[in-house]
């Protein structure tokens, strides 16, 4: 009997393999900042903003390094480099990996997002999905404005993730006004509508490699899943249906990479792969469905 | 000639709305972000910076709020303000009455800096100028009530050179004397050890920012005896002793007072210049 629900837990954990890998990378993330403030072991200094690990590959922030140029001062070198580096590697992953594989706002957004589904809370205000991309311009102004890099006196992306590394204070606050606004008033409101972090990794992710494919959208029986489960919803359906002939592979900016299609596909439609590939394979005259086959086997 | 006018289709109404909601939501958070901005640039007088911070207006267009400062900090004096605390959230601040700054000879916190918010220039930790300790309260001060406390003299990292003690009589009791402590600027980092160490129940010596305790006299002054140091010389006259100003047969002597001129005086010479009267 034991036996049996172990399998049980098995199987889902398996069937659910990417939330389980994401959920898992979160807290590495989380645990290596908190490892040295906690337990002493100083592998990673700072915070998202910007960080030092092993005292030598710095990380910073992108969107928050242009408003800080934007405000008038020119940082030193290393937090360039960390710039770069940040750039270097989502470019290959893809931008919004940063939010669902790293940000530890996601686990409340998403905390929120199941608790809607299952409490069944429908409708809400309407949110343009582009009102982040208003937003990231917005602070971009003040930050040029006041001379100040005025979002991060409110960005919850920062004041969650350095609250609970350097002490929370009143942070917790701001962390369940972005829970009860996705609980109540939007449907993936603060990541999939406002967040300008998040809009800012997107234009990275412009161009990044690692892509969300769809080698057997042939086999798509329509059941929606991927859809309710999907924080970005609008990503897939170009890709699935092949609207303008638009080939298998999401391209649109705002996909986050976080892999829970595949797990709720009961046809194994989607599949992580590279873009290049995927773009490379656009120019077979008629693609066929055995090559889609082959890839899967 | 006038065409009909395109019917407006429901698509292109709902885009502009859209539009305008937009605008009108980014911009009334624009404006709520941008007051709130300037005004979190006020520094309450208590937070202190790191040393070589620049000044709060760039400061804070220079800080990402990444605590590498605070990591660095061998002495853990600094904090990262949270947001209910009256500064920009997330910046790097101490409270000299809790924790003053031990003023380390490698500045670690200037060093972790990646932006430059504490500018890497400053690499002799005297020369940082976190604040100025002002002796705020001289009816609270123990050595202005006349003891000698000089705690604030004692422990002060840069001893006779930030804060000396200024011997003056004791007024009250007509034969002590009072050993005032002076801070003077050109030496004080504000580091807030005098802060940390004053005994009384609040300190009566306190750090406070520049911009709080530091006067400036108006460009159009000139101090005298400046003046006459550069200039070689006195400006306004020849440099002559004192002369009373008496009666021609009378004479003044301290304590004595008047008294007619025994002998005739001793020649004096021309009067000043400035004494010329119609001359000048």
């Amino acid at each position: 009997m034991s036996d049996d629900r172990a399998m049980t837990t098995y199987q889902r954990l398996v069937a659910n393999q990417w939330l389980v890998l994401r959920r898992l990378m979160q807290l590495t993330v989380l645990l290596l900042f908190l490892a040295g403030p906690w337990l002493g072991i100083w592998i990673v200094k700072g915070n998202l903003n910007y960080s030092l690990t092993l005292g030598v590959m710095p990380l910073t922030d992108p969107f928050l390094m242009v408003q800080t140029l934007i405000a008038g001062h020119v940082p030193e070198l290393k937090a360039f480099a960390g710039v770069a580096i940040i750039l270097a590697g989502y470019v290959v992953v893809g931008g919004r990996n940063f939010c669902s594989w790293v940000c530890p706002v996601n686990l409340v957004t998403d905390l929120a997002a199941w608790l809607r589904h299952k409490l069944g809370i429908k409708g809400g205000l309407h949110v343009s999905r582009t009102a982040r991309y208003g937003v990231l311009l917005t602070a971009l102004a003040v930050a040029a404005l006041t001379g100040t890099v005025a979002w991060e006196m409110v960005n919850p992306v920062s004041m969650f993730h350095r609250g609970l590394i350097f002490g929370l204070g009143m942070t917790w606050t701001v962390v369940v006004a972005v829970f009860l606004f996705d609980l109540f008033v939007v449907r993936h409101g603060w990541c999939g509508h406002l967040c300008p972090v998040g809009a800012f990794y997107s234009l990275i992710g412009r161009l990044s490699l690692l892509r969300m494919r769809l080698p057997r959208r042939d086999a798509c029986d329509d059941c929606m899943d991927c859809f309710e489960v999907c924080p970005e919803p609008q990503v897939i359906r170009p890709a699935l249906k092949g609207i303008d002939g638009a080939p298998p592979i999401i391209l649109d900016a705002n996909c986050t990479n976080c892999g829970r299609c595949i797990d709720v596909c009961s046809k194994d439609v989607f599949g992580f792969g590279w873009r290049l590939a995927a773009e490379a394979k656009r120019l077979d005259p008629i693609p066929s469905r055995g090559t889609h086959h082959e890839q899967n086997c | 000639m006038s065409q009909p006018r395109t019917p407006m289709t429901p698509a292109r109404r709902q885009f502009l709305a859209d539009g305008a909601r937009m605008a009108c939501g980014v911009g009334l958070l624009g404006l709520g972000l941008g007051f709130y901005a300037r005004h979190a640039t006020a520094l309450p007088p208590a937070a202190i910076r790191p040393p070589g911070a620049l000044a709060e207006a760039d400061f804070s267009g220079a800080c990402i709020r990444c605590g590498l400062c605070v990591r660095d900090c061998p002495y853990n004096i600094l904090h990262l303000a949270t947001p209910e605390e009256p500064m920009a959230t997330g910046t790097p601040y101490f409270v000299a009455r809790q924790l003053p700054c031990e003023m380390c000879e490698d500045i670690p916190c200037v060093r972790a800096c990646p932006t430059g918010a504490l500018d890497h220039k400053l690499t002799d930790i005297g020369k940082a100028r976190m604040g100025l300790a002002v002796l705020v309260d001289h009816e609270t001060c123990l050595n202005f009530l006349g003891l000698r406390c000089d705690i604030c003299y004692r422990v002060c990292p840069l001893i006779d050179k930030a804060i000396t003690l200024d011997a003056q009589s004791n007024a009250r009791t007509g034969k002590h004397t009072l050993f005032i402590p002076v801070v003077h600027s050109d030496a004080c980092t504000g580091c807030g050890k005098c802060e940390k160490a004053c005994p009384t129940e609040v300190a009566s010596i306190k750090v406070m920012p520049l911009y709080m305790a530091k006067g400036q006299l108006g460009a159009h002054y000139r101090l005298g005896w400046v003046e006459k140091e550069k200039a070689g010389g006195s400006l306004v006259a020849p440099d002559t002793e004192h002369r009373y100003n008496l009666p021609e047969g009378m004479r003044y002597e301290s304590g004595k007072g008047l008294s007619a001129e025994p002998a005739a005086a001793p020649d004096a010479g021309p009067l000043p210049r400035a004494l010329q009267g119609d001359r000048l």
